[in-house]
């Protein structure tokens, strides 16, 4: 038996991945900082028609987009004359398992089948789980759902233990872990016990999943409206919403700008025992997309296909609270009740939408399922409880850990915009700082390829 | 006494606090890094008492018996009232003429 120390299992980490992704990345590498994204991408063997018919398999997307007239309504009441553009949301909780995260599952899973796998792993406490879970209750895998749970007093999020439950609801076994990232280790661990797949949500089977959402915005709205939407407001954590959306837009042959957006939670320590249950949003927060956009690579797979910067037009934070409001004026206005989690976006689309001209169309690209412990009243109850002050008042003095603001007034939930060629430039130095010698002339190719800029940029950035 | 077959809940430490990770905060250096699964018991077993579970993947996992028959009680929390107003206050603005309505 081989020693399974965490420093032992650790060393094992690139074979280990090698045999659960059933894909060697080595082959991709230059051996610097540069590696072959597209070639990572295309190595999969799937094109964009393969993905949406694997997906039909599961019965996987073409989910509503739905007109949000009464939020646009009173978003033109808020705008200066002339703007308030007319707001959309794709209705990806349409999806089997609730979220947009099974156009992810189904593609690893379909791939973990034909290739003979027994079962899946993957290590999420998000929606990500169920999908797999759901996937693998339709192709007859076995799967395990790892997830970081409980702080060392076994105190869960209620949305988190809501998710376990419904991993198991849908034949999963669930793997329950205390803070730290020594999650990680388990994984392993768990990918060399069973040789089961690593259903990774930075795989380029992921990514790949994610395309048709963008596609299919596209398609939907020259079929419906005969135009294409001018921006699309994608929730960022890891980046991969973000990066399978846009690439979907682009395959499309759409222009659409695409923003992301993510929940202030600035000062929260991500591996913190005490900061855990102090945060009101396990996801789609800048604990995750701020590291993850700038450091892709941090990810569970030796090359992230999630490459954010690459495709961002605009970045934009908003407050927790902002984002609980928003929740609660989607059922209101629109009658449409949807996890709080999915709809940082909205919230962000509800601002930007206020900038933009009335004859313009902005689409929020997801909505998740909502429930008993993934329900705005679960969330803001469980903050109160944990000595989190909740009330109204300005959203500015919201401080995440400390005070969830909801707005006196709707006019007051903004966009905060994010400064990219900032993100760009750490982006430039974390590369550089990962390799001992100085940047090669294929290496500054790709940095100006992963942060949308040019080798002039690059070399100002070094 | 839970028997076997009986579906229980365990509990490990996987790495205690000495042999957790360097990069990560003080505050969850000191405490062990924890792990909970769910399985069939393999054998007769006291709450509290060691045991082997069967998952639902099959897997075997050596823990202490935590609970027998585990099940959720998450909810949609204490009322929260200010959800109410919030409601109240766009309805209103929306339906009910003035952009000042708060």
């Amino acid at each position: 038996m081989l020693p399974d120390s965490y420093q032992a299992v650790l060393s094992r980490k690139a074979e280990i991945m090698k045999a659960a992704v059933g894909m060697d990345f080595a082959q991709f590498e230059s051996g610097s900082i540069a590696f072959d994204y597209e070639g990572m991408l295309a190595a999969t063997g799937y094109s964009l028609q393969d993905v949406i018919e694997i997906q039909k398999g599961f019965s996987v997307g073409n989910t509503p987009l739905l007109e949000l007239r009464n939020l646009t309504e009173l978003a033109r009441k808020l705008a200066p004359p002339g703007k308030g553009a007319r707001i959309f949301i794709k209705d990806e909780a349409a999806n089997p398992s609730g979220s947009f995260k099974v156009r992810r599952a189904a593609t690893s899973v379909y791939h973990a089948r034909k290739q003979g796998y027994p079962g899946v792993v993957t290590a999420t406490s998000g929606n990500y789980g169920a999908a797999v879970a759901s996937c693998c209750a339709m192709a007859g895998l076995r799967c395990i759902v790892i997830q970081e749970c409980f702080d060392s007093r076994r105190t869960g999020q209620p949305e988190i233990i809501e998710k376990a439950r419904k991993c198991e609801a849908l034949g999963a076994e669930v793997v329950q872990l205390s803070v730290g990232p020594e999650l990680f280790y388990t994984f392993l661990r768990t990918l060399e016990e069973t040789g089961y797949f690593n259903a990774s949500l930075y795989t380029a089977y992921g990514i790949l999943g994610i395309e048709t959402l963008g596609y299919e915005i596209a398609m939907q709205f020259r079929e419906r409206l005969g135009r294409d939407p001018d921006a699309v407001v994608c929730t960022n954590a890891g980046g991969g919403n973000l990066t399978g959306t846009a690439r979907g837009l682009i395959k499309a042959g759409c222009q659409a700008q695409v923003i992301a957006a993510s929940v202030n939670l600035k000062g929260l320590h991500m591996a913190s025992d005490t900061s855990f249950n102090r945060k009101s949003f396990t996801t789609g927060h800048t604990g995750f997309g701020m590291p993850f956009s700038t450091w892709p690579d941090r990810s569970d797979v030796p090359r992230s296909a999630a490459r954010p910067l690459r495709y961002m037009d605009r970045y934009v934070t908003v407050n927790q609270g902002e984002v609980f409001y928003m929740t609660e004026v989607l059922a209101s206005l629109e009658g449409l009740e949807k996890g709080p989690a999915g709809n940082t976006s909205l919230a962000a689309a509800f601002a930007l939408a206020q900038e933009m001209d009335r004859d313009q169309c902005l689409v929020v690209q997801e909505t998740e399922y909502t429930g008993a412990g993934k329900h705005l009243n679960a969330q803001l109850s469980f903050a109160r409880r944990n000595g989190i002050e909740v009330r109204f008042g300005d959203p500015e003095e919201e401080v995440p850990g400390q005070s969830i603001i909801l707005p006196e007034h709707p006019r007051q939930i903004r966009a905060r915009e994010v400064d990219l060629d900032h993100m760009r430039r750490s982006l430039i130095r974390n590369a550089l700082a990962s390799v001992d010698h100085p940047p090669t002339e294929a290496d500054l190719e790709f940095l100006a390829q992963e942060t949308r800029t040019d080798k002039k940029f690059v070399m100002e950035a070094l | 006494m839970p028997r076997k077959d009986d579906w229980g809940l365990v509990h490990r430490v996987v790495l205690r606090p000495e042999e957790r990770t360097a990069n990560i905060p003080e505050e969850t250096k000191k405490v062990p890094f924890e792990m909970w699964v769910k399985g069939r018991l393999k054998s007769d077993a006291d709450l509290g008492q060691e045991v082997t579970v069967v998952t639902r993947t099959g897997r075997e996992v050596r823990g202490t018996l935590l609970e027998v028959n585990p099940t959720y009680t998450h909810s949609f929390g204490d009322f929260v009232p200010e959800i109410l107003t919030i409601g109240d206050t766009v309805r209103q603005m929306l339906f009910g003429g003035s952009a000042d309505a708060s």
